[in-house]
């Protein structure tokens, strides 16, 4: 480790905290509807939107009402893109003149970009035309994104809302979302990569002559926009094939620390929301001091261990960082803490391989996703899991004051417990059963390049990483096939919507609970206590479910690399 | 009942039925109740299958020790509900055998006939006579008796009970030690306070609690991840080449759900319901129960809970021109006969503070008695009146008997104007002050005022402070002017106050709290509050009260003490805290379970795991049996705490949670660490494995 390697870490960790306040304000007066200043420039193009689908922005939602509409919208997205990427041979903007995608990759690749997971079984510079990456994929960039925070926005009102049946509007939500945070943000940040040599075109690949004399092929397009709601809508589907790592989606140092911070805004962003939401501010700070605890914790394991290097290696007279799979440009610090945080925010986007991570450096990616990516998380979606353990922690906990269960005013009782230990045991449920269905079917261990536990790794990281919605890849794992593509695809749904439905649900009965106001009496959930309660909860809860498989898969390839052998 | 409070826990009569009851509940339609458990039994039920038809790699010996350890784990949860309900048990039993002696004189015509208790309906009338044992709730129609209620709270002094007014209510059971009493019966047979009673304290009709039902829900799910956790493990195994028996499967599933909680669920349960009855309140539904824990609201009457219930003269205000030992002379002549409290504490004060001698009456002294149309009371003297009384009443007499002397008191007139407005003054000052003025008159002329003073009650201002400290705010009920309810309240430091309280008012008072999403307690007796407590969440009526207020309220204080609101409080809360105290160590149990099974499965596969032996615990085999081994008597062990209850501190909700969580959190997480290690020792030192 290296004083440079800390003081990038700490820079990051102070930016993103004062970044936190101002973008939680802008959060807040689009969950209140407010008027803001781009209202002058852009509240036409509002108003005409909804005059022109027919749409009462001021209709209140029941939760139900709520969720089958942002169902079906997702729905009907994600079949829009699956024929898109069938029928790109026969559309506009092909201009390299690929062929149709097969079905289960089209399959695959439509849900994770409707689910914000973003997970990349083909590879785009040399699959998609240009129509399928700005229509098809990146709609859902911004779409999906904004479907997140709106069902965060939807558990706030849960929460603030006394003996009330909505929950707001779906489509206000979405609109006010799309056109007043990610659209701007994502113009100036794809200006700005553009400045830092960003391409952005639509031109064909461009053949070119290197100083050696070989020929050859610039895959080009335009990249910069993508690139900008990738990040700021933890996308993470990158432009090519090597994501973050390629030099034209992330030329340089400058835009690598702009990349983890639009990961992580909108996200700790979201808990200032919440906690002005309730009215009392210092709650969402307990609850991103929480995620915070963690993510620093994470990044200092999986720094140290990234830094300490392999000792196989060493023996063999190569010292210091492990660098196989990383960027010399980034170097171990930079590229530790992108997985973090791109792991710890259901991002996906990389800038260094996984997979080629020492042992338990890579486990931090890992179990990030397996505590079901709340440590600040996706956007809308690391806020509404995590409120959830917020939920079962006040449950568990609460009793213990002598009264029942409450959290910001809201009695805690049986329809909400059920509902979020439904929601929870999504994770461990799919990505445990599917991992060990993986682990004994034929097609299932066709998959892994590797052998030995890091092989199980590879396996138990793409469901991990599907059904959090994260989309980062053990890139060792050949996952176009038919089988993972359907598996996975089958898992990101489930990661996703099976989640959303019981935690609106949750957000329904809270918002037609009475308010209890806060006394002495009453469990405090703010201050230390409190945020290393949440942090036991979430771990205990949420992390102790995955300690077999992570024993079987990178502690065991860990210590196996001690003795000297590698997988 | 008699009261059993100092009964121990662990006698060898509540502990032998107890065992026998645990084999019972294993009954499979009972023991589906609870789920996890349920499932308990059913792994203990598969590995006893496997032990006979199953093979594998592990030695029989082993197996047997592990079945053994399954099966205790669920009969040690069945004993601890049994237990609890013993205790009940007995208590029902003697009041059984109350309700088995009733027979009735019912009125039929003009003569009465004898019939079994048990033949009695709503609306018969039934005599009782002096020595008979009341056969069925109802209320007093007719005559006043003196009721002996020990049979059912267990206090022998007799209480009245009469027709009319706010005692008429009379429960079976009970005994008439004299006069006789006609009563019309409230209640058909098996509905009565004393079947209800019986039901509860037999925990016959316990039904699950909201937040008990929320707990359950907890621990099923916590279950079914825990399944999948496990379930999955023979697939990751397999992958590695290698396999894990299922035995071993189902010792680490067994040690990861909640089965400590979950064995001790419902005996906490009972338990609580339990000291609330030794505590002599009857709760009619468990759910009354919880909601005491979360009461935000107190609405406590001031006489009798704040205050103690007789005022006290405390000072003599003589008007101008009056010597105080005038004064008190004349207080102390026209108490003299006056036995009330008030009275003898008027002829105390003169006694002590202004040494007037006077012992009793002169012979010629004719008492003038106090009446409810006069509001008066003194004593004529010969030619001598004194009087005393409320102000207003005083004041009215005097204006009377001046009109009536027509003109020949011209002179007294003249001084009423001004003694008259100094006497107001003062006693306004006085109720300001918190206090009850009397005016004392002698010969048609005031000489001042007697200053009576409501005594708070010793200690009830920290009892207040600790119920601030718990976030529970006072509010004082009282139908004294708002001066006097003011200066009461500052005293006795409630929070607030509501002065000359109509039953209209106290009502409107609970429905606006409610409104401000407040959980609201309040006692009552009389048919006038049976509105109040029932829209109370908690609503305790006095036994002494009426059948209105007895049916209207959750709760009945058997001892009628209006002050025990706040225990009741107290204990509610103990009820939610020893459940969550004991979750909680539940499931900070299973970081150290992880440690203790996760290597010695694995270790077959990848011999490096056994890194994670951090415990350094001897062999695989003895790993799991030591598990396996501290989840099972971790729940006798925790019994006696189930069943008492975690202390409950009046100290706020902060300190208490950081001091719950370092006993059952950190505690939980640490106490298995070391009692796996102690238990791995022994195993491996008897050489169990």
């Amino acid at each position: 480790m290296t004083m440079q390697g800390w003081t990038l870490i700490i820079a990051f960790f102070g930016v993103l905290l004062a970044l936190t306040k101002p973008m939680g304000l802008w959060l807040h007066a689009l969950y209140e509807g407010r008027r803001t200043p781009l209202h002058a420039l852009l509240g036409p193009v509002e108003t005409g939107f909804y005059r022109l689908a027919g749409i009462d922005p001021n209709e209140e939602q029941s939760w139900r009402r709520y969720a089958v509409h942002m169902i079906v919208f997702n729905a009907a997205l994600m079949a829009f893109t699956y024929l898109i990427l069938r029928a790109q041979y026969v559309l506009p903007l092909d201009q390299n003149h690929f062929a149709g995608m097969p079905e289960h990759l089209a399959f695959n690749t439509a849900v994770s970009f409707t689910t914000n997971t973003n997970w990349q079984s083909y590879a785009g510079e040399s699959t998609l035309s240009n129509l399928s990456q700005m229509l098809g994929l990146t709609i859902h960039n911004f779409l999906s994104a904004a479907t997140g925070i709106a069902l965060a926005f939807a558990l706030f009102r849960g929460f603030a809302r006394r003996e009330a049946s909505g929950l707001g509007n779906f489509w206000a939500d979405c609109t006010r979302i799309t056109l007043y945070l990610l659209l701007p943000v994502s113009v100036v940040v794809a200006l700005a990569f553009v400045a830092c040599g960003v391409p952005q075109t639509l031109a064909a690949s461009a053949d070119i002559t290197t100083l050696e004399g070989v020929k050859q092929t610039l895959a080009l397009g335009p990249v910069a926009t993508q690139e900008a709601i990738k990040m700021l809508g933890t996308n993470g589907g990158g432009f090519f094939n090597a994501n973050s790592a390629h030099p034209f989606e992330n030329p340089t140092a400058l835009t690598n620390f702009a990349q983890m911070l639009l990961i992580l805004c909108i996200g700790s962003g979201l808990t200032w929301t919440f906690g002005r939401a309730v009215g009392n501010t210092k709650q969402g700070w307990a609850i991103l001091s929480a995620m915070m605890l963690m993510l620093i914790a994470g990044v200092a394991v999986c720094y140290s261990q990234e830094a300490a290097g392999n000792p196989v290696l060493h023996h063999l007279g190569v010292a210091g960082a492990n660098m196989e799979g990383k960027e010399v440009r980034f170097g171990a610090a930079a590229s530790a803490l992108f997985a973090v945080v791109t792991t710890a925010a259901s991002c996906g986007a990389v800038d260094a391989m996984h997979d080629s991570f020492t042992a338990l450096g890579g486990l931090i990616p890992l179990f990030n996703m397996q505590l079901g990516e709340v440590v600040i998380g996706g956007v809308g979606a690391g806020i509404y899991g995590f409120l959830l353990f917020a939920i079962l922690a006040v449950f568990v906990a609460g009793l213990m004051v002598g009264r029942t269960p409450e959290y910001v005013g809201k009695k805690i009782e049986a329809r909400e417990v059920k509902l979020s230990v439904l929601a929870i045991a999504v994770l461990p449920l799919v990505i445990l059963g599917m991992t060990a269905i993986s682990s004994v079917l034929p097609a299932g261990l066709a998959g892994p390049l590797n052998k030995g536990p890091h092989g199980f790794s590879e396996i138990l990281y793409a469901f991990t990483s599907g059904v959090a919605n994260n989309g980062s890849a053990f890139a060792g794992l050949t996952a176009s096939t038919p089988y993972y593509d359907g598996m996975l695809g089958v898992a990101m749904w489930l990661g996703r919507f099976f989640i959303i439905v019981p935690m609106l649900a949750v957000a329904g009965s809270l918002a037609a609970k009475k308010y209890t106001p806060a006394t002495a009496g009453s469990f405090p959930t703010t201050g230390p206590l409190w945020i290393g309660l949440l942090v036991g909860i979430v771990l205990i809860l949420g992390g102790l479910t995955f300690l077999p498989s992570l024993a079987l898969g990178p502690i065991a390839d860990h210590l196996a690399m001690i003795r000297g052998q590698l997988f | 009942m008699a009261r059993t409070a100092k009964k121990s826990l662990f006698t060898a009569d509540l502990i032998l039925p107890a065992c026998r009851d645990a084999f019972l509940k294993l009954n499979p339609k009972e023991l589906i109740r609870n789920p996890v458990m349920f499932v308990t039994a059913c792994v203990a039920a598969l590995l006893t299958i496997l032990l006979v038809v199953g093979h594998d790699t592990l030695t029989t010996g082993f197996k047997l020790q592990l079945v053994a350890w399954l099966w205790l784990t669920v009969l040690f949860g069945t004993f601890a509900e049994a237990l609890a309900e013993g205790r009940g048990k007995a208590q029902a039993a003697s009041l059984r055998a109350t309700k088995a002696e009733l027979t009735a004189k019912r009125v039929k015509g003009s003569g009465v006939e004898a019939v079994p208790a048990s033949a009695l309906r709503v609306g018969d009338i039934v005599v009782v006579e002096t020595n008979d044992l009341i056969p069925s709730d109802g209320e007093v129609i007719e005559g006043v008796a003196s009721v002996n209620e020990a049979a059912i709270t267990g206090e022998s002094a007799p209480v009245i009970r009469e027709a009319g007014g706010d005692r008429s209510a009379v429960t079976a059971g009970t005994r008439v030690i004299s006069d006789e009493i006609r009563v019309r019966v409230t209640v058909n047979p098996g509905q009565g306070f004393l079947d209800r009673m019986i039901a509860l304290v037999e925990g016959a009709e316990r039904q699950k609690t909201p937040n008990e039902i929320a707990l359950t829900i907890l621990l099923v799910g916590l279950t079914i991840i825990f399944l999948i956790s496990v379930g999955t493990i023979p697939g990751f195994t397999a992958y590695a080449g290698g396999g894990v028996p299922v035995a071993i499967l189902a010792a680490l599933l067994i040690t990861l759900i909640p089965t400590t909680i979950a064995a001790l669920l419902s005996a906490i349960g009972i338990a609580g319901m339990d000291r609330l009855v030794r505590f002599n309140v009857l709760a009619k539904s468990g759910r009354a129960v919880e909601a005491a824990g979360d009461v935000d609201t107190l609405l406590l009457d001031k006489t009798g809970t704040i205050t103690i219930g007789d005022r006290a003269a405390t000072e003599f205000r003589p008007l101008a021109g009056v010597r105080p030992e005038e004064l008190a002379e004349a207080a102390l002549l026209a108490s003299l006969a006056d036995e009330t409290p008030e009275g003898r504490s008027i002829v105390a004060l003169a006694r002590d503070k202004f040494r007037v001698a006077t012992k009793a009456l002169p012979g010629d002294a004719e008492v003038i008695p106090f009446t409810a149309q006069t509001r008066i009371s003194g004593v004529k003297i010969g030619a001598a009146t004194i009087t005393k009384g409320a102000v207003d009443s005083i004041l009215k007499a005097l204006h009377r008997e001046a009109a009536d002397a027509n003109g020949g008191v011209a002179t007294l007139a003249r001084h009423d104007e001004r003694a008259e407005q100094e006497l107001r003054r003062t006693t306004d000052e006085i109720a300001r002050a918190g206090g009850t003025p009397l005016a004392v008159a002698r010969d048609g002329k005031l000489l001042g005022a007697i200053y009576l003073k409501d005594i708070v009650k010793a200690g009830i201002r920290e009892r207040f402070g600790e119920l601030r400290k718990m976030g529970i705010r006072t509010v004082m009920i009282t139908g004294d002017n708002p001066l006097t309810a003011a200066a009461i309240a500052a005293e006795a430091g409630v929070d607030d106050f509501l002065a000359q309280a109509t039953p209209e008012d106290k009502l409107a008072l609970i429905r606006q709290e409610q409104q401000g999403g407040k959980l609201v307690a309040m006692c009552g007796d009389g048919t006038n509050d049976a509105p109040a407590l029932a829209q109370a969440d908690v609503g305790v009526a006095m036994n002494t009260g009426t059948q209105a207020a007895r049916e209207a309220g959750n709760m009945v204080d058997l001892d009628s003490d209006p002050t025990k609101l706040i225990e009741i409080v107290g204990l509610g809360k103990q009820l939610l805290m020893t459940r969550g105290a004991l979750t909680t160590f539940s499931v900070a149990n299973d970081v150290a379970k992880y440690f203790a099974i996760i290597p010695a499965m694995f270790i077959a596969i990848y011999p490096g795991l056994a890194v994670l032996n951090v415990m350094g615990l001897k062999t695989p085999q003895s790993a799991i049996l030591s598990a396996i081994i501290f989840n099972a008597i971790i729940i006798p062990l925790l019994v006696p705490l189930a069943l008492k209850g975690v202390k409950y501190r009046p100290i706020g909700a902060g300190p208490l949670l950081r001091r719950n969580l370092a006993i059952y959190g950190l505690g939980g997480i640490i106490a298995p660490f070391v009692g796996i290690k102690l238990i791995d020792l022994a195993v491996s030192g008897l050489g169990l494995a």
